[in-house]
């Protein structure tokens, strides 16, 4: 549906986004990642005609967008897009929710029966003669996306559409996504730095890293196979160890790291310097005299715990076994286990659960 | 004081009465700067608009420029008018000068620049988020210049009305294009200095006083638009907030 070609934007002499490549797919959500300007939302306004490329093109179902000014305005009137900070006219939230149809031409009466529609799906219709600038910023937020709904739009873009937002109004939002989505079947593309809400949205993801999309996927590849430290770091993989691999036996690898050997499954040949990624909630503890760590886990390291902070209902903990290990245990397990800095445990990690990376840094 | 005092109860009396001398100067001068606001409006609000939101090499000196002239004399204003509105000017032709029509001209020219500049400042006012919003919608570049000038309403109609105030209380474009003369083009401010030069100050003050009540009328008339957007808030929550 949309295809960016060798895309590039520069603004004040800075480059902010370099040499895109992508192709979103009519229906899909496709949700970009990275962190704080990184770049997101000027591929987001370029990919709604706000602001023109430096480089590069970018063709909406088979149109080049870099065309007149007319063609421009005809493809920007098929999607919408909701910017990080809604932005509200000074009138009623039914007149904010008209704007898009009144530019268009369309008649009173039909206007008024799609504002009302689009009110009633995002659960504002009571509110709807009410100033729009005396609203709360989630209702504001859910005002934006009714204004952007209401013109049918066949592709949907949101800028970190939650940031702003409390918990309640965050789940508010992602429901509505999700149900626009299945619905009208909307082509959606939004940006998050929130990696969690990356993950539970999207059909493929695209993580941008200082303006360059270093890696597009599932969410699946995102998380469990990122193609570098930066990306690794992004998702919240804190464990990076480096390593030589010293067999392989058909994709079965021995890998040392230090005076440990650990068991991963990977191509990376014998001989390679390589780098292993370890999600936090990959790793388990236990205690050295637990019967429990007599399992099927190939990777059994014994430590000592150094560092413990807690993190929502987990407790992050770092193991020092030699190497540093990061593990994510709930509360309850900490507990049960009286897990303290300077005990002894056991680390378990599949090898299943290791993504292993050549090394070249 | 007996002076002062006694000149103040005359001016009233000149008030109450409807003295005809006083009606006519306060209805030309209302007349006068009513005209010029109105042009200068029809002017200023385009021009506005037009620098704003036009991207050009320059614009920041224009934008100075405007804001230099906000500070003018009044009497600068008038000399220069007075140079080219002379028999021997460029637009000495026209017959303008001694005339409530060189008045409103002066006028004009005068609160222009102020007018221009405050509505820049009203439209430059409005959330850059707005305009990004409004494109987005689908609208075209004039329906987005529409919109954000609608947006900017109570500050553009601020700029009107300030620019009306600045006119009416001028004497030096007056005094200078209009020469004062009486039932033609004698106004409040000119009025006043005439007539307090020649020690008539039951009329002096009489007229200080129509002028002062139209200032706070046009205070008043501020205060209402800028509140007007609050009031209107609270009209939508259903009330004032106690």
């Amino acid at each position: 549906m949309i295809k960016i070609a060798d895309l590039s934007r520069q603004a004040g002499g800075k480059t902010i986004l370099e040499s895109i490549n992508l192709e979103i797919h009519r229906g899909e959500i496709f949700t970009f990642i990275g962190p704080s300007g990184s770049g997101k939302t000027t591929l987001l306004r370029l990919i709604d005609l706000l602001d023109m490329p430096t480089t590069g093109t970018i063709i909406f179902d088979g149109t080049d967008t870099t065309a007149s000014d007319t063609d421009r305005l005809s493809i920007r009137r098929r999607m919408a897009m909701v910017f990080q900070k809604p932005a509200v006219l000074n009138t009623t939230v039914a007149g904010n929710v008209a704007f898009g149809l009144k530019f268009r031409d369309i008649e009173k009466s039909r206007i008024d029966e799609c504002v009302r529609e689009a009110l009633e799906i995002v659960g504002l219709l009571h509110l709807s003669e009410r100033r729009a600038v005396t609203l709360s910023g989630g209702e504001m937020q859910r005002v934006a996306i009714a204004r952007a709904l209401v013109t049918r739009p066949e592709v949907l873009l949101l800028d970190e559409p939650t940031a702003n937002l409390d918990p309640v109004n965050t789940e508010l939002t992602e429901n509505l996504i999700l149900r626009v989505h299945r619905e009208f079947q909307t082509t959606i593309i939004l940006s998050t730095h929130d990696m969690i809400q990356g993950q539970r949205l999207a059909d493929r993801i695209g993580v941008i890293i200082d303006g360059r999309m270093i890696q597009v996927g599932t969410t699946n590849d995102i998380f469990y196979q990122p193609v570098c430290k930066d990306i690794a770091r992004l998702i919240g993989i804190d464990t990076n160890l480096k390593g030589v691999v010293k067999s392989n036996d058909r994709g079965h690898a021995e890998i040392e790291i230090g005076e440990s050997i650990f068991e991963a499954i990977t191509p990376v040949p014998a001989g390679q310097r390589v780098a292993l990624y370890i999600r936090p909630e990959e790793v388990t503890l236990v205690l050295p005299d637990s019967v429990s760590h007599k399992t099927s886990v190939r990777n059994q390291l014994t430590g000592t715990i150094t560092k413990m902070v807690p993190f929502g209902p987990f407790v992050r903990t770092t193991i020092d076994f030699g190497s540093h290990l990061t593990a994510l245990v709930t509360r309850r397990s900490a507990d049960e286990l009286s897990l303290t800095v300077g005990m002894t445990v056991i680390a378990g990690i599949k090898a299943t659960a290791i993504h292993v990376l050549a090394d070249n840094d | 004081m007996s002076e002062i005092g006694s000149g103040f109860f005359q001016a009233i009396n000149l008030i109450v009465t409807l003295n005809p001398e006083v009606m006519q100067i306060a209805a030309l001068s209302l007349f006068i700067s009513l005209v010029a606001t109105i042009i200068a409006a029809a002017i200023s609000i385009p021009l506005g608009g037009l620098i704003h939101f036009h991207e050009f090499h320059g614009k920041r000196i224009i934008i100075v420029l405007i804001q230099t002239l906000y500070s003018v004399p009044t009497v600068v204003v008038g000399l220069v008018l007075y140079l080219m509105l002379s028999r021997s000017g460029p637009l000495g032709v026209f017959g303008l000068l001694f005339t409530p029509e060189g008045m409103i001209l002066g006028q004009t020219v005068l609160i222009v620049p102020i007018m221009t500049g405050l509505v820049i400042a009203a439209l430059g006012g409005v959330d850059r988020n707005i305009s990004d919003t409004l494109i987005s919608l689908g609208a075209t570049a004039f329906q987005c210049i529409v919109q954000i000038v609608r947006e900017a309403r109570y500050a553009i109609l601020s700029a009107v009305v300030l620019g009306f105030g600045r006119a009416i209380s001028e004497v030096g474009v007056a005094m200078m294009i209009g020469g004062n003369i009486r039932d033609a083009t004698r106004v409040l401010t000119t009025a006043i200095a005439l007539q307090t030069g020649i020690g008539d100050f039951p009329l002096s003050i009489a007229l200080g006083i129509i002028l002062l009540a139209i200032a706070l009328i046009v205070v008043i008339i501020l205060n209402l638009i800028t509140s007007g957007l609050l009031f209107e808030s609270q009209q939508a929550l259903g009330g004032p907030r106690t």
